[in-house]
C-alpha cells in the first residue's frame, strides 16, 4: 500500500477532503441553526442578522409554548398511533408475502410476483385511489392512513431476498418435527432475520412518521390529524397565531419565529435521536434490496 | 431489480411431475400441497387487487362522465372527450414543459450527484472519516418533506438566513419561493441536499462488490487512481447506473407532487405547476374527477411507455435491463 504519492494525487486528496467537509457543513448547519434559534431569546433572534454560531442567550419559552399547544400534542399522539399500528400491519403483511414468495416449488409464485411488481410501474393514480377510499367508507377515518399503505413492493422484495438467503436445512429439520409454514416463519425465519426486520420497521416507521399527503386529502377531523399536518400549518401556511394568544402583546412576532424552530426540533427529534443507533441498518437494507449478484 | 429477473428464471424450472397431467390438475395439487403458503399470500394478493388494481379499474372514469351518485360503472361513457379537453386546454403545454424541464434538470444535476459523491467517497482512505461523511450525509433523507420545505420557507424569507447572508455580502435579497425563475433551482437544489447521501449508498455497495484483484492488477500495470476510477470503478458500477437511469426515464413525466404542493403558490405556477399538481388541484380540490383521472392516465401511460422504451434501448445496447 505504500505507494509514492504524486503531487497531483496529494492535491486531489486535499481538495476531496475539503469537499467532504463542505458537504458535512452544508448538511448539518441548517439543523444547528434551527436548534440554536429554537433556544435563543426571541427578541435577540429577531434583531440578529446572518448566521448563528451559538444560541443567543438561552430561553425555553418557545418549547413551553409548543408543549402547551393542544394541536401539536394531538398531532404527536395521532402520529404515534399511525406509526405503531401502521408499522405493525406493514411488517405482518410483508413477512407473510415475503415468506410465501420466497418458497420453492409454488406454482403461482411467478404470476403473483409479476402482478405485484407491475404495480411499481403502473398505477391507477391519485383520483381513482381517492374515490376508492371514499367508496370503502374510509374517508375521514384513521384507516385511510393505514390500510391503503399496508405494504410496499420495494420492501417486500428486500425481505424476500433476505429470506431466500436463509439455508433450507434449518427449515427441513423443523418440518421433520412437524412444524407447518406458520411456525417456520414466526419461529425460525423471522428470529433469524432480525437485521432485515429492523430495516423494515425503520423504513415503514419513518414513512408513517413523515407522511402528510394522505392525511391532507383524506382527513377533515382535526382530532385525527398527524403531526406533519399540524406542522404544515405552522411552518408553511404560516399560522403561529394559535400560539400567540396569551403572550404579552409586545413580543408577538418574535415568539412566533422561535416557536417555528422549536416545533421543527420537537417534530424531528425522535428521528434525530434514533438515527445514530440505526443508521448502520439502513445501509444493510438498501444493499440487500439492490445488490444480489 | 436483479432479483426479479433471476426469480422468473428459477420459477420456470419447476418440472411437471408428469407431462400428461394438465395444468389445472397440477395447480389443484399444488394448491393443496402448499395450502399454508397460499393462505399466507392471500391477504397480500387481496391488498394489491383492492388498493392497486382497484384504482386501475376505476381509471375507466377517464372515459366517462363520472358522477358520485351513479358510481363508476353506471356513469355515462363519453370516449376521449376529457383527453381532448386537456390537450386543448390553456395549461397543457405549460404543464408538459414544466414537468419535462424539472425532470430534465433533475437528470442533469440530481442524478449524477450521488454518483460523484460515491466516487469521491471511494477515494477517501481514512475509514473513520469516510464513515462519518456517509452517516451525516444520509441524515436529511429521513427528514420529512414538510420540515424540509418549512426550513426552506424560513431560510429563504425576506428576513431569512439566506437573504441576510446575501445582504451581508452586499447583494440584493431574493424572494426565492415567490419568483417563478427561481423555482426549479430551489426545488432541485433542496432535492440534492436531501438525497445525495442516501443515493450514494447503492453505488458504494456496488463498488464494494468490485473484485479487488482488478485494482491490484491495474496498480501493477502502473495505473494511477484516476485511471483506476475511470477503468475499473466506473465500469464496475455501470450496470446499477443504467438500471437507475432507466427507472428515472420511466418517471420522465412525473414529479412528486408532495413537495411541490408545499412549495408552490399561484405566483410560481408558471414554472412550478406540473401534471401531478394539476391533477391534485383539479381532482381533489375542484372535484373534476373524470377530467383529472384522464390527465393522470395520460401521464401514467406516457411514463410506462418511456420505461419500456428505455428498458428496450438499454437491453439492446448494454445488456442491462429491468426485465
Amino acid at each position: 500500500m505504500k505507494m509514492k504519492q504524486s503531487l497531483g494525487e496529494r492535491t486531489f486528496d486535499f481538495v476531496n477532503t475539503l469537499l467532504m467537509l463542505i458537504l458535512i457543513l452544508a448538511t448539518l448547519y441548517p439543523f444547528l441553526y434551527v436548534l440554536f434559534a429554537s433556544v435563543s431569546d426571541p427578541g435577540l433572534l429577531a434583531k440578529n442578522r446572518g448566521i448563528l454560531l451559538a444560541p443567543l442567550d438561552f430561553s425555553l419559552k418557545a418549547y413551553e409554548l409548543v408543549f402547551n399547544n393542544a394541536m401539536i400534542m394531538i398531532g404527536y399522539a395521532n402520529t404515534l398511533f399511525y406509526v405503531v399500528v401502521g408499522t405493525a400491519i406493514n411488517i405482518f403483511l410483508t413477512s407473510l408475502g415475503a415468506y410465501a414468495l420466497s418458497r420453492r416449488n409454488v406454482m403461482l409464485k411467478k404470476p403473483i410476483m409479476m402482478m405485484i411488481v407491475f404495480t411499481m410501474f403502473f398505477s391507477g393514480g391519485l383520483i381513482p385511489t381517492y374515490l376508492l377510499i371514499g367508496d370503502l367508507g374510509m374517508m375521514d377515518t384513521r384507516w385511510a392512513l393505514i390500510i391503503p399503505n399496508a405494504m410496499s413492493v420495494w420492501n417486500l422484495i428486500i425481505m424476500r431476498t433476505a429470506f431466500q438467503g436463509i439455508p433450507e436445512s434449518l427449515e427441513e429439520s423443523a418440518r421433520m418435527d412437524g412444524a407447518n409454514d406458520f411456525t417456520i416463519l414466526f419461529r425460525i425465519i423471522l428470529p433469524l432475520s432480525l437485521p432485515v426486520l429492523a430495516v423494515m420497521v425503520l423504513f415503514y416507521a419513518v414513512g408513517h412518521w413523515n407522511s402528510y399527503f394522505s392525511a391532507m386529502i383524506y382527513l377533515r377531523d382535526r382530532d385525527l390529524f398527524p403531526l406533519q399536518l399540524v406542522l404544515r400549518e405552522i411552518l408553511i401556511t404560516n399560522s403561529t397565531d394559535n400560539f400567540i394568544t396569551g403572550v404579552g402583546g409586545g413580543d408577538r412576532y418574535p415568539v412566533g419565529e422561535t416557536v417555528k424552530y422549536a416545533t421543527i426540533i420537537v417534530a424531528t427529534l425522535p428521528i434525530l435521536l434514533l438515527y445514530p443507533f440505526l443508521q448502520k441498518y439502513f445501509v444493510k437494507g438498501v444493499m440487500i434490496g439492490s445488490i444480489k449478484e | 431489480m436483479e432479483t426479479v429477473r433471476t426469480e422468473t428464471r428459477g420459477a420456470t424450472k419447476s418440472k411437471p411431475t408428469s407431462v400428461k397431467e394438465s395444468y389445472w390438475r397440477r395447480l389443484a395439487k399444488d394448491l393443496k400441497r402448499n395450502k399454508n403458503i397460499y393462505i399466507m399470500v392471500l391477504p397480500v394478493v387481496i391488498y394489491y387487487l383492492v388498493f392497486h388494481y382497484g384504482p386501475m379499474y376505476g381509471l375507466q372514469i377517464a372515459f366517462k362522465n363520472f358522477n358520485t351518485s351513479e358510481g363508476i360503472w353506471a356513469s355515462e361513457w363519453i370516449g376521449f372527450d376529457h383527453f381532448v379537453e386537456f390537450f386543448n386546454s390553456f395549461y397543457f403545454w405549460r404543464l408538459i414543459k414544466n414537468t419535462f424541464l424539472i425532470n430534465f434538470y433533475e437528470l442533469i444535476f440530481a442524478f449524477p450527484a450521488p454518483i460523484i459523491l460515491a466516487l469521491l467517497l471511494n477515494e477517501i482512505r481514512k475509514m473513520w472519516f469516510k464513515r462519518a461523511v456517509q452517516t451525516i450525509s444520509y441524515l436529511p433523507h429521513f427528514i420529512s418533506v414538510v420540515v424540509v420545505v418549512g426550513m426552506l420557507v424560513d431560510f429563504t424569507a425576506r428576513d431569512g438566513l439566506i437573504n441576510e447572508l446575501l445582504v451581508g455580502f452586499g447583494l440584493e435579497p431574493i424572494s426565492f419561493l415567490q419568483e417563478a425563475d427561481w423555482f426549479r433551482a430551489v426545488y432541485i437544489g433542496s432535492g440534492i441536499w436531501q438525497g445525495i447521501g442516501w443515493g450514494s449508498i447503492i453505488y458504494l455497495a456496488a463498488m464494494s462488490n468490485i473484485n479487488p484483484a482488478l485494482y491490484e492488477a491495474a496498480r501493477i500495470d502502473g495505473a494511477g487512481r484516476l485511471k483506476q476510477a475511470l477503468h475499473i470503478t466506473i465500469p464496475g458500477i455501470a450496470p446499477i447506473i443504467i438500471i437507475l437511469f432507466i427507472l428515472q426515464m420511466g418517471s420522465m413525466l412525473s414529479v412528486g407532487f408532495e413537495k411541490i404542493i408545499l412549495m408552490y403558490n399561484p405566483i410560481t405556477y408558471e414554472t412550478a405547476d406540473v401534471i401531478s399538481t394539476y391533477v391534485y388541484r383539479k381532482g381533489i380540490l375542484e372535484a373534476s374527477f373524470s377530467f383529472s383521472a384522464a390527465v393522470g392516465l395520460f401521464n401514467a401511460v406516457i411514463n410506462f411507455s418511456l420505461l419500456i422504451l428505455a428498458n428496450r434501448i438499454s437491453r439492446r445496447t448494454s445488456e442491462t435491463s429491468l426485465w
